[in-house]
Formats: structure tokens, sequence, C-alpha cells
């Protein structure tokens, strides 16, 4: 941590569970850090589903997680993730 | 994908995915619930929740908590059944506009008219989600319903001012773009003693957005996000929502006044003296 706080990385994860997602995009739009967009994939249903296109940029504050009406993503802090 | 998602141990997991559009904000409301739970210092078996009919009503059925799901309009007398049979629970009552305030609007104005130690968190999406999109006492002038469909000219209630005139000890709004602020009113909501109300602007973009080109559930937050604005504190007279205008959010009546259960216990101590031993509940 001594190395000030650009050069410290990721400090949080963000996971997704594209089975649950209806594609609203909230996510996308309301991450403070754009850590998100949508992928060219679909889903079972049908739908797109969001990727992390900057996962370095997460700072694991779970604002995704507080928007997702589908409890299908959530952000994490990196100390907090057990493997 | 090892990693599970911290709100899952609050819902039932087994009905998921929900019945909900994409783009509805039922879900974010769950989640800020959910996080206000978290955090308020009640354990889980102390939490009971009690839903009505309609989109909203399926709440009660997707939380994995002590939850009732019950008549159209009618979760507020079952949750004052539920608090006086057992003063020590935490009664939360979700529900949408059309069931707390069309069908079961007696049943809120007399609730908070006794003061009873309820948390009410009412999910509005000015339109009745389930049904066909029809006109609630909410949708706003000149908005286009299934049953007005030149738009509609009745006057709308204004709900805080309403919740604030019947005597609610709490009342706040936010909309599902406030997501951290609506979490600490619900959290602030339960702690309280006395009616407290909790207002969430939602969008619904099947049928209300759809019919009054707001677009997608995104668009709609979006607007929500350009057209709020947060006065705490503000006069609740001002506060009605106009179509397309603007939404005044914030926490509006913070108040102290004895609850149902304290004036029952106060006059019953009083006629009956030390006859009298006031009913804690089970825990």
């Amino acid at each position: 941590m001594s190395d000030g706080k650009k050069s410290r990385g990721p400090r949080g994860v963000v996971t997704i569970n594209a089975e649950l997602c209806k594609g609203c995009g909230f996510c996308i739009e309301f991450c403070p850090s754009g850590v998100l967009a949508f992928s060219d994939t679909f889903n079972d249903k049908g739908y797109h589903t969001p990727q992390a296109v900057r996962p370095e940029a997460c700072t694991g504050c779970d604002l995704c997680g507080a928007y997702c009406p589908d409890f299908a993503i959530f952000g994490m802090l990196k100390e907090k993730v057990v493997a | 994908m090892s990693r599970v998602n911290p709100v899952n141990q609050y819902l039932r997991m087994d009905r998921m995915p929900h019945i909900w559009c994409s783009g509805c904000g039922l879900g974010t409301t769950v989640n800020c619930f959910i996080r206000a739970i978290e955090n308020c210092g009640y354990p889980r078996e102390q939490i009971s929740i009690v839903s009505g009919i309609g989109c909203t009503g399926r709440v009660a059925g997707y939380l994995k908590l002590d939850s009732f799901h019950t008549t159209h309009g009618r979760p507020i007398p079952f949750a004052t059944g539920l608090k006086l049979a057992n003063p020590k629970l935490k009664v939360v009552v979700i529900s949408g506009d059309g069931d707390l305030f069309a069908i079961g609007g007696n049943h809120f104005i007399h609730a908070a008219r006794r003061n009873m130690d309820l948390t009410v968190v009412c999910v509005n999406n000015f339109t009745y989600g389930m049904t066909g999109g029809q006109l609630t006492p909410t949708t706003p002038i000149d908005a286009i319903s299934s049953t007005s469909p030149y738009g509609n000219f009745e006057e709308p209630f204004n709900l805080p001012f309403l919740a604030e005139s019947a005597g609610a000890v709490y009342v706040a709004r936010w909309t599902t773009y406030h997501v951290k602020q609506a979490a600490r009113s619900i959290r602030e909501a339960i702690q309280k003693n006395g009616l407290s109300f909790v207002e969430i602007i939602s969008p619904c973009p099947t049928l209300y957005g759809r019919r009054n080109k707001l677009g997608d559930g995104l668009a709609m937050m979006k607007a929500f996000k350009e057209n709020s604005a947060i006065v705490n504190g503000a006069d609740t007279r001002e506060v009605g929502l106009d179509f397309k205008g603007k939404i005044v959010c914030g926490k509006f009546i913070d108040r102290e006044k004895p609850s149902f259960l304290d004036m029952y216990h106060t006059t019953m101590a009083e006629r009956f003296g030390p006859f009298y031993e006031p009913y804690e509940g089970v825990q």
C-alpha cells in the first residue's frame, strides 16, 4: 500500500451471473468507473449481458449490485473475496 | 462462478429469475430494502414483511424473511394485526401505489392516524402494472393509461403530503436512481417508532413508459436522474408530481409522536394501575 494510490491495481472484483440478467443496462450506465459494457453474446433468454471491459478500474463499490433489478451482478472489495 | 452475491441469502433463489420486466425498478427497490435490513440492527427473525397484490405484491414471495402476501389493498390491516399480536416484530409493508392508495387508501390513512408502528414502503410506478396499465390515484395529469387514452384529467395524490397530514412520523421520497439514499431512508424508517412512510418512484417501462413514450427502463432512470432535486425537509404541500416534471426527493418529515402501542400502554396503566401488565410479545 506504500506505492501510492495509482499503482495499487484493481481494488474490487465484479461478478456477473449472466443467466439472471435481463439486459436493462442499469449497471453499465451507472457504474462510476466505466467498468462495464454490453457484450456481443446473448444469454439463454436472449438478452445482451454486461461484461467487464475495464476490470482494472473496478473499485468494489457495489453500486452495480445496488442498481441491478435482477440480482445478477455485484462488486466486492478484493480483500473480501474468498476464492 | 463460485462467488455468490451477498444479497442471495435474503432471497428465495429457487424462485429466481423473478417475473418483473427488464428495466423495472422493483428489483432495485428490493435491493435497497435488503441493504437497509442488513444495517438496521435487528436480527432477520425479528423482521417480517407484508405485501398486497400487484407487481409489488410479489416482493413478499421473493424475500427469504417471514413474509405474507395478502389480499388486495389489505397489507396494512394484516401488518397491524401482526404487530399487535407480537409487538417485538418490526413489520414492513411493501406494496404498490394502487394497492396502498386506491384499494387500501382508507387503511393507510387510519394506520397513520393511529400511528401504528409500521414501516410502509410504497413503490410508485404511476400505473397498475400487473393488470394492463390502468389509471391509479397517482397517475399525473396528462399521462396516458389504458383507462385514460386521451390523457388523465384527475388530480393525483401527493403521497408525502397525504402521509404527513394523516399523521405519519417519518416521510421520505426517493426514486430508484437514489439507491443509497433510499436504503438509508428505509433503514431509518424501520428504526423509527411509529408509522414511517417511504415513497420510491419506480419506472414501469412496459406499460407506463411505453404508452407515454418515455423510453425503456434505462431512459426513465436517466430522466429520474436529470429531473430530481434533493430537498430535505421540503414542505410536503409543494412536492406534488407533474407529468415529466421535477421530482422533489428527500427526507421530508422526521418527528416524534407516541405510537399506538405507547398510547395503549399509557392509557391502560392509568386506568388499571398495578393490575395492568403490558404484553411485550415473544421472540
